[in-house]
């Protein structure tokens, strides 16, 4: 009796366990992309939805959404689905590894998604770029500049090869790198009569590598580079910091890094400690968290942002299609965010349209080809690293609350800064 | 480093120092009654500058007279600091009391996902951004033998001191205050008595109250407020109290004041990135000789008693 009721406890467990992975299956299947349709192509992006980047992410989202519209979410004979894939953690506020290898891999694995939009950040792309290469799936970032993810001999050493263990290449950015941003930024001061610069980063992959480009430059150009220190992004407050840089008695004050790693606090700072110097951040900062931060009134006519590529702000908004169409869909201008998003989703889209079938790889080798004529921003095309051809910095100041656009900066003289593989 | 900005860097230090003295009273009173450290403090202290921050959003439209932005700021720290003090006892009394016998793992536990749950509720309201604080005489500077101060920085002072003269006045001259003096820590057997739990309500109370103040202060010395805010400062409080020596008011005190100075210090010296690490350097080598902390009583004198 106890044996039988043994056997019958067993074999109902036994049905549970299997009626719980069913279930677990069956819902993995109804709630992925994991089925495959033939009609079907999935465009992912991966982008922190949560924190500070999510205002930008916002953006991005947008441009690449207008890109499907325009296309009225058809590729050739198949329907365009978008997938916006999060790839951060609210409690730390910003993209994590575990999210970012996740939607890697759930992109990887999905029979139908045919190219996969991201990241935001260079620290991420690093998690994800050896992942996707291994699927040979196109990989568009619209906001990368890290140097090392495909300039050889920039970056730290092994890169980029690391990320591309298949030893194919599948990934290209539709934004300048900072080889481009940094120096650029360098010259732009010479040009305004600064002679000493205070430089500083937010010892991340991105702020540290854009600094330290720009504090090369000005050392190549004979101005004196103070200092270039790192913060804490994790600190409330700069107070004590902004008394080193004040003691320093610098022209201009760099800082490479975003909002989200305190950019904002430490404008603050130095506007509350009443510092004369000029105040220059990169495209991190170019945003409204920053101006929120750091309070747009106290940095009217002495905050510049640097940002790859050539300003919206420099074409007439009713004068491009996209510019149109954004403005009357969102009500204002698009970002320079907005832009690129759209930009890599169109590159994206016009490579599986051209190929005209699932096929990964000869969708990465038709975006690899591409040459975009009618770009936002002007005419460009993917070199033989994956990186954009345009070749310009915008310079931004506060101005009336927000970034308006000052002037371009060209990139003669640090052409041999781009080299190629 | 000069001896003009090293008294400029003390400065700094000193006004950091006390808003983190606040915290840190905060969790070495709820330690020395129940023993726990009440690790979602950081966060309860963080949503109280939530409160803070609409309170003078509202009532500071800039620009502001130094005298409205002054009683702005006392009203704002009073609400924050009832805010706080309410918000304490609620989880005392929902999510450690009746862990009250269980394993000691377990409330700690709680406590971290209160921490979590408090933290998105800060998201929630202020959202992702780092959020100004009105800026009450952000502008004002003041010079005295060649070291410049903000006059927020004074206002900091003024608005954390006079909460811990009335803890002072409290512990020393009343009843309540000599109740819990008398007890080291209140024991698992008492614990679920009826004055033993007024006891502990009120204590949590005290403590939640000092961390609506300090949010207050923390605001106006950063001049702005995050919903991850109460981490690094709950880390930082919680260093105090441990160096001060658990369990001891006056402790907390001098222990917030020591990483303040030398927190701006090591900032001054190494560099910000440093600062965390070159602060913990000090705690360790000093709990390494002294593990009782500054005013805390060693085990052995604390048995022979």
């Amino acid at each position: 009796m106890r044996n039988n009721w043994f056997c019958l406890q067993k074999r109902s467990s036994s049905r549970l366990r299997w009626f719980v992975v069913a279930c677990i299956a069956l819902g993995l299947n109804c709630f992925g992309c994991q089925e495959t349709n033939s009609n079907r192509i999935c465009l992912v992006s991966s982008l922190p939805r949560t924190g500070v980047s999510r205002q930008v992410s916002d953006e991005v989202v947008r441009g690449i959404r207008l890109a499907i519209e325009e296309v009225r979410a058809r590729v050739g004979r198949f329907t365009l689905e978008y997938r916006d894939l999060d790839n951060s953690a609210s409690v730390s506020g910003q993209w994590t590894s575990e999210g970012e290898a996740a939607n890697a891999r759930l992109a990887v694995q999905d029979p139908d998604v045919m190219a996969y939009i991201g990241t935001l950040n260079s620290g991420a792309a690093r998690v994800s770029m050896p992942i996707l290469n291994y699927a040979d799936l196109l990989m568009v970032s619209p906001a990368n500049t890290a140097v090392g993810l495909t300039k050889p001999g920039l970056g730290i050493p092994g890169e980029p090869d690391v990320y591309q263990p298949s030893g194919r290449l599948n990934y290209m950015r539709v934004v300048p790198a900072d080889d481009l941003q940094g120096p650029l930024a360098a010259d732009w001061a010479f040009g305004r009569g600064v002679r000493r610069v205070f430089v500083i980063d937010d010892a991340g992959i991105y702020g540290q590598g854009v600094a330290s480009l720009f504090a090369d430059r000005c050392r190549e150009k004979g101005m004196e580079v103070l200092a270039h220190v790192s913060i804490d992004p994790q600190a409330a407050e700069f107070k004590s910091f902004v008394g080193s840089v004040m003691s320093a008695d610098p022209d201009l004050v760099y800082f490479g890094g975003s909002a989200r790693t305190k950019g904002g606090q430490l404008a603050r700072d130095l506007v509350s400690a009443e510092s004369e110097a000029i105040l220059l951040v990169s495209d991190g900062c170019r945003t409204k968290a920053f101006l929120d931060a750091a309070g747009a009134t106290s940095l009217e006519g002495r905050c510049f942002a640097t940002s790859a590529g050539l300003s919206p702000q420099q074409s007439d908004c009713s004068e491009i299609m996209f510019l149109k169409r954004y403005q009357q869909k969102y009500g204002t201008c698009p970002s320079n965010a907005a832009i690129h998003g759209y930009e890599a989703a169109r590159l994206a889209i016009r490579a599986i349209a051209d190929v005209g079938r699932k096929d990964r790889r000869a969708i990465v080798e038709s975006a690899f080809a591409s040459r975009v004529d009618d770009g936002v921003l002007g005419a460009w095309s993917i070199d033989e690293n994956g990186d954009t051809t345009l070749q310009e910095v915008s310079v931004s100041v506060v101005r009336n609350g927000t970034f308006e656009h000052e002037e371009v900066v060209p990139a003669a003289g640090i052409g041999k800064k781009n080299v190629s593989r | 480093m000069d001896v003009a900005s090293f008294l400029q860097q003390c400065g700094i230090g000193i006004t950091s120092g006390v808003f983190l003295g606040l915290m840190a009273v905060g969790y070495t009173l709820v330690y020395g009654t129940v023993g726990l450290i009440h690790f979602a403090h950081g966060d309860v202290v963080m949503l109280g500058g939530c409160l803070a921050l609409a309170i003078l959003s509202f009532l500071v439209p800039l620009p502001v007279a130094p005298v409205t932005g002054c009683l702005a700021v006392i009203l704002a720290a009073l609400c924050s600091g009832l805010f706080c003090g309410c918000l304490n006892v609620c989880i005392d009394r929902f999510v450690y009391r009746p862990l009250r016998d269980a394993p000691p793992l377990s409330p700690l536990v709680s406590a971290i996902g209160v921490s979590f749950v408090l933290m998105n509720v800060g998201l929630v309201w202020i959202g992702p951004t780092d959020r100004a604080f009105p800026e009450i005489f952000l502008a004002s500077t003041r010079s005295v033998g060649g070291i410049s101060f903000l006059m927020a920085d004074l206002l900091v002072l003024a608005i954390s001191v006079p909460p811990l003269l009335c803890l002072y006045i409290l512990l020393r001259q009343t009843r309540f205050g000599r109740s819990l003096r008398s007890i080291a820590a209140i024991t698992r057997a008492t614990a679920r008595s009826g004055e033993a739990g007024k006891l502990i309500g009120t204590t949590f109370f005290i403590s939640g109250f000092l961390g609506g103040v300090a949010s207050v202060a923390a605001g106006i010395h950063a001049t702005t407020i995050n919903y991850q805010m109460g981490h690094q400062m709950g880390l930082y409080a919680l260093t105090a109290a441990v160096l001060g020596g658990i369990g001891s008011v006056p402790g907390a005190i001098v222990g917030g004041l020591v990483v303040g100075l030398l927190r701006a210090i090591s900032v001054a010296v190494l560099g910000p990135r440093w600062a965390m690490a070159s602060v913990f350097l000090v705690l360790i080598v000093f709990l390494a000789f002294r593990p009782q902390g500054i005013y805390g009583k060693s085990k052995t004198r604390a048995g022979q008693r």
